[in-house]
């Protein structure tokens, strides 16, 4: 386990070495950004609509019922934005992405294709593992962004639609803005954009390690998606911890 | 290993001394020694599992030795130098292809991706490399659209655009048909005939090995057992060189009995 992480810290710093090269990778860079926003952002938006109006159904009839209704805008908004949406983007983009670079990466890996490339004198991490990871550190902040505008927006529907709220739309907003300031969407953001580059070092690693023929590469599918997970849960702790001190 | 520094296109030699490698505590590699001259054919012949791919793989630098050293014209495989001073080109088994890439694409790489040639001039050379190899309707296919013998002559077609000074082919004729078998041998001869180049052909293919070997080398259990000339290998009285040189299906006669 400690290899796993010291090897996929390495790679996240041969990376960071590679940046250098990223604008002769710009087309694959935006052929996986493409990828990544073209095949998510249905998903995303179904996804954080549901999880805003969840939590103003879940909050909403309580804090109605204490006379706190100007608070569920604020409550939802600052959930979304600090916690629900970058973390479930994040999951969903490790099962989503995650699970597609170390499949793609471990069947180059497993047919030789990564050592036909080493023959001809291209790093398989300027080539593979750059533009996946910057892409993926592109993408899913942007991904989060929209994600929390339209957790906020499902809050505001079942705020003002479900009969136990009531709360009308602008009431809604106002309170949500009272609350919410743009320094915590900024650091939604942030957290995402972390879990952005552990997604991408963490799929791309697990490709490159892929031993075996077919079972080889589910294998190291399963362990680039659970992996992700349990690192963004760890480092959200983290990252959470950080932004409150500052 | 490869960037086209120069225009050399001589062949290297190649000096293998005392290579060892274990996998896992199994010895694969025991203490292997090789001379091949500049512009050689040179064919590495064994049973399955006598360690010639993994020979193979050290000798282009995709696997680093236990103990013992490699060197091309006398220079140690592994020094960075050696990288970029020396064009090798390896043609896999399977050929290796990349499958996300057009024929044309994958047989361009090596040029695109070090941007040695403008994009109208790799194509130029795409299409000529392609056409040496017979796959010239192939340029816009995927691999996945290739047979065996077509992905093998285009992954030669993608050595040949390295106009590498030393190439390796592992098992060209494995999975093939007979008639493309001799297409890929009269490849290897035609090559070194047009460019001098180093040829390292590992196979367990006696036709292959003995029609365009410049000398052969058999390799049993990791130690090379005996190198020489195509004559002098058949000559050679060892009984386990003999029984792979003459291994032969033998049928019992039938008896007429209906």
């Amino acid at each position: 386990m400690f290899q796993n992480i010291g090897e996929i810290v390495l790679l996240f710093w041969r990376t960071l070495c590679a940046l250098p090269f990223a604008w002769r990778q710009r087309q694959k860079v935006f052929d996986q950004f493409f990828e990544i926003g073209n095949a998510s952002l249905l998903m995303v938006c179904v996804l954080s609509f549901f999880i805003g109006a969840v939590i103003a159904l879940q909050t909403g009839p309580v804090l109605v019922e204490r006379g706190l209704a100007s608070a569920v805008g604020g409550i939802v908004g600052i959930s979304v934005a600090k916690e629900l949406a970058p973390v479930m983007m994040a999951i969903l983009i490790a099962g989503r992405i995650g699970s597609a670079m170390a499949a793609e990466i471990g069947s180059m890996r497993v047919y030789q294709e990564i050592d036909a490339l080493r023959t001809m004198n291209i790093n398989p991490i300027h080539y593979l593992v750059l533009p996946r990871v910057l892409a993926m550190a592109i993408a899913l902040p942007l991904l989060v962004v929209f994600a929390i505008l339209v957790g906020w927006f499902g809050g505001a529907v079942v705020a003002e639609t479900n009969s136990h709220i009531g709360v009308p739309f602008q009431a809604f907003f106002d309170g949500l803005r009272d609350i919410v300031d743009f320094q915590d969407v900024v650091n939604g953001v942030f957290k995402s954009f972390c879990f952005a580059i552990i997604i991408g070092a963490v799929s791309c690693h697990q490709g490159l390690v892929t031993i075996g023929g077919p079972r080889g590469i589910g294998r190291s599918v399963t362990k680039a998606v659970v992996n992700s997970i349990v690192l963004i849960v760890i480092f959200d702790y983290i990252l959470t911890r950080f932004l409150l001190k500052s | 290993m490869t960037t086209l520094t120069d225009n050399n296109h001589s062949g290297v030699s190649l000096q293998v001394r005392g290579l060892r490698k274990s996998f896992g505590g199994q010895e694969v590699l025991r203490g292997v020694d090789l001379d091949v001259q500049p512009g050689e054919i040179f064919v590495i012949m064994g049973p399955s599992g006598s360690g010639k791919s993994v020979l193979l793989k050290h000798l282009i630098g995709l696997e680093a030795p236990d103990a013992g050293e490699i060197l091309i014209n006398g220079e140690s495989v592994e020094s960075a130098e050696v990288a970029t001073k020396y064009r090798m080109a390896l043609v896999f088994q399977s050929g290796a292809l990349l499958n996300s890439l057009t024929v044309g694409e994958n047989v361009g790489l090596y040029l695109a991706e070090h941007r040695l040639k403008p994009s109208a001039e790799i194509e130029r050379i795409v299409a000529e490399k392609l056409e040496a190899v017979g796959l010239a309707d192939a340029v816009d296919k995927m691999p996945g659209e290739l047979s065996g013998g077509m992905k093998k002559r285009a992954a030669i077609a993608r050595a040949l655009v390295i106009e590498p000074q030393m190439i390796l082919y592992d098992e060209p004729t494995s999975e093939l048909d007979p008639l493309s078998a001799v297409v890929i041998g009269e490849e290897i001869l035609e090559l070194k005939k047009r460019t001098c180049v180093t040829s390292i052909v590992v196979t367990h293919d006696r036709d292959l090995a003995f029609g365009v070997a410049d000398r052969i080398a058999i390799i049993n259990e990791g130690v090379i057992v005996t190198v020489g000339t195509p004559d002098e290998v058949k000559r050679f009285n060892d009984p386990l060189v003999q029984k792979f040189l003459r291994a032969d299906l033998k049928r019992e006669p039938q008896t007429k009995n209906l």
